[in-house]
């Protein structure tokens, strides 16, 4: 770095800058690119073309923004976090509140973005994967919102155990298509969501709910949900003068740690970790950390890490929190990784389980599952670290999804 | 003159037909499928996702790696054909991952040893070719493309540049086994796409019966049938061969007589 940390708009412009991927062929060094079937690729140019026409008009960006700030409920607080920073014992704990977004999560930022580039694109119908329904139900919100119809492809698996969330999308209006192909989860939902894209490619748009896909979906979803950062960023000056030493956020296929990472990337002070799912250990084949425990491979339309056996057939993820259940991982991830920008460790289903109830009864927030592996996390670095230092986590979603999960688990009968 | 372009350098339209490795008794069924007159077998890498396909096939994967099939195993069943059958050209057809795992240049060195003419990958299209096209050309293997009903004339010479042995032309914007494209359109676009390129167009998608394959074959140069084939075995199992070997031979007949 040869300049100072000022405002991101400047750091964005140095030559050796981490925010310029990925490449005009959609890489990130070895990974990301466009691996679809040769029907899809005249769709992924034009979402491209569009995408680019989008980002230069000031119009499509005020109306992203006045629907975040009225509709989403943006800007997220910061919030410092003391009673957990007192029972950790180290650091400061703070949290970026996007559990308080309407929908109770993340998602919502990038399922506005692009259901406005959809109505740009003339696209009357919408799909979208789901796995816990997190995804799904902040799709059916934005189609409700704006009157397009919606179908939404849920493993059949997921389905009977997160019946709430599907009741949730039935409420706004969306079809729920159960997906009994494959093992009926996450994987199996996007490739029928795929199927069905082929099938239909006239009029339909594909709302991917994670920086995965092919280009340009891993940027696209990156740059919506990079809202996250840029407000952090700027709530951190406001609040404290300075930027954070550690940014912590879980990881399924990374969406929500991107949004948070992006903008940070080329402050050479702060450390950034990501938090995949270790499910039942590392050492098994139950776990859902991808760069941790898979290999590069292709799947749903990228080059990234995978979760995989020998021969390249995709194996599935385990973890309690059915967010970071996927086999893959989005490609930024995977180069991030290995520059060593971002380092990733892996939290246990157990640990998740703990700093979940931590969370309950230190802060009065109940967190999902996803972000209990971020605090699980933070609770080991904190105590390494000094009393004056800083860590930021993404409370990337609130817990209402998961109490029954949860009581199943604490032995608890509802 | 290799085997793929002999067999479309017949005096008739080639038939070609489809079936998934590892699927019921392989090696039987393929025999059935030269002895009914299958002019190039396609043999399915089975896949854990495969994207591309309808239930049928689909399933055939998930049988397949059910009994275990692995890359190795589906590999010895090309070896084996080849040397039961040293003149009739066989295509590996599949997705990414599997044919890239080990990396591309092991792939393209055991495809060729295994004695295979060409290989149709799903999920790389020419923007992806590094992957996987420079390692077949190297050794000799086909890489052949797909074509499909968006692909437009601005992207089809780019399509065709890097397509040999045959084109793939997926007769309708949807996935394998579902719904038959109507005949003009396929007829259009076949023609639109001869005149990018010299090399022998094949269409697949959707054709079930004799019917349909005769249809076909009166404006292509090729016929891919796979679901209704991949259907005999589940229905049929130990006895999928007869059964492979009629069908087969009807769909050679309507092929081979169509124009």
């Amino acid at each position: 770095m040869t300049e100072q940390t000022t405002k991101p708009d400047e750091t964005a412009t140095l030559a050796n800058s981490m925010r310029h991927m990925p490449d005009e062929r959609g890489h990130f060094g070895d990974y990301g690119g466009r691996y679809v079937a040769e029907t899809l690729m005249p769709l992924v140019l034009d979402l491209e073309r569009e995408y680019r026409a989008a980002q230069a008009d000031p119009a499509f960006q005020a109306q992203f923004d006045d629907l975040l700030e009225h509709y989403v409920g943006r800007p997220s607080p910061l919030y410092f976090a003391e009673r957990l920073t007192e029972a950790v014992g180290g650091a400061q704990i703070w949290f970026k509140r996007d559990e308080l977004n309407h929908t109770g999560a993340h998602k919502i930022n990038n399922c506005i973005g692009q259901i406005l580039l959809a109505i740009r694109m003339g696209k009357t119908r919408i799909i979208a994967e789901t796995g816990a329904g997190q995804h799904g139900v902040a799709t059916a919100t934005v189609c409700a919102r704006f009157g397009l119809p919606c179908t939404v492809f849920m493993g059949a698996e997921d389905v009977r155990r997160q019946s709430p969330n599907v009741f949730r999308m039935k409420l706004l209006g969306a079809e729920v298509r159960p997906v009994t192909s494959g093992r009926g989860t996450l994987k199996d939902a996007m490739n029928e969501a795929l199927r069905d894209w082929v099938a239909n490619v006239d009029d339909t748009f594909y709302i991917i709910g994670t920086a995965a896909g092919p280009h340009p979906y891993p940027e696209l979803v990156r740059d919506f949900q990079s809202v996250i950062g840029k407000e952090a960023r700027q709530q951190m000056q406001d609040r404290i003068g300075r930027l954070p030493d550690l940014l912590v956020a879980a990881i399924g296929g990374g969406s929500n740690a991107l949004g948070l990472f992006h903008p940070f990337l080329d402050d050479a002070d702060v450390k950034m970790l990501g938090v995949e799912a270790a499910g039942r250990g590392l050492d098994g084949n139950e776990h859902a950390a991808s760069l941790l425990g898979g290999f590069p491979g292709v799947l749903h339309g990228n080059r990234t890490y995978l979760l995989q056996d020998e021969d390249g057939q995709i194996t599935e993820g385990h973890s309690i929190s059915a967010g970071l259940d996927y086999p893959g991982i989005g490609p930024e991830h995977a180069w991030l990784k290995d520059s060593g920008r971002v380092e990733y460790t892996a939290v246990t289903d157990e640990e998740a389980l703990e700093a979940f109830q931590l969370l309950c009864r230190t802060e009065g927030i109940i967190p999902a599952l996803e972000p209990s592996h971020a605090i699980a996390a933070v609770e080991k670095r904190a105590k390494e670290m000094p009393k004056d230092a800083i860590i930021l986590a993404n409370l990337c979603g609130r817990g209402d999804k998961d109490i029954f999960t949860v009581a199943e688990r604490l032995g608890v009968e509802m | 003159m290799t085997r793929l372009s002999s067999a479309f350098a017949k005096p008739h339209p080639a038939l070609v037909c489809f079936l998934t490795a590892g699927d019921g008794d392989t090696a039987a069924n393929l025999d059935a499928l030269v002895a009914g007159g299958a002019d190039v077998i396609e043999l399915g890498m089975p896949f854990t996702d495969p994207m591309a396909d309808g239930p049928a096939i689909q399933k055939a994967n998930i049988r397949s790696l059910g009994a275990g099939t692995t890359t190795a195993d589906v590999l010895a069943i090309a070896t084996q054909f080849r040397q039961r059958h040293p003149d009739v050209p066989l295509v590996l057809m599949g997705y990414a991952n599997p044919m890239v795992r080990r990396g591309p240049e092991w792939f393209a060195d055991a495809a060729i040893k295994a004695g295979v003419d060409g290989v149709i990958c799903v999920d790389i299209p020419p923007e992806e070719d590094d992957a996987l096209g420079p390692a077949l050309r190297a050794k000799g293997i086909a890489p052949i493309r797909l074509a499909t009903p968006t692909t437009d004339d601005k992207r089809l010479p780019q399509v065709v540049a890097g397509s040999e042995g045959f084109l793939y032309y997926v007769a309708v914007a949807g996935i394998t086994g579902m719904q038959q494209a109507a005949i003009e359109s396929i007829e259009a676009n076949v023609a639109r796409i001869k005149q990018a390129t010299d090399i022998p167009v094949a269409v697949g998608f959707g054709v079930r019966t004799p019917e349909q394959a005769a249809d076909i074959a009166r404006v292509a140069d090729g016929v891919v049938v796979g679901s209704a084939l991949v259907d005999l075995v589940a229905e049929h199992g130990a006895d999928a061969p007869e059964h492979l070997r009629s069908l087969t031979a009807s769909l050679a007949e309507a092929v081979h007589s169509a124009r």
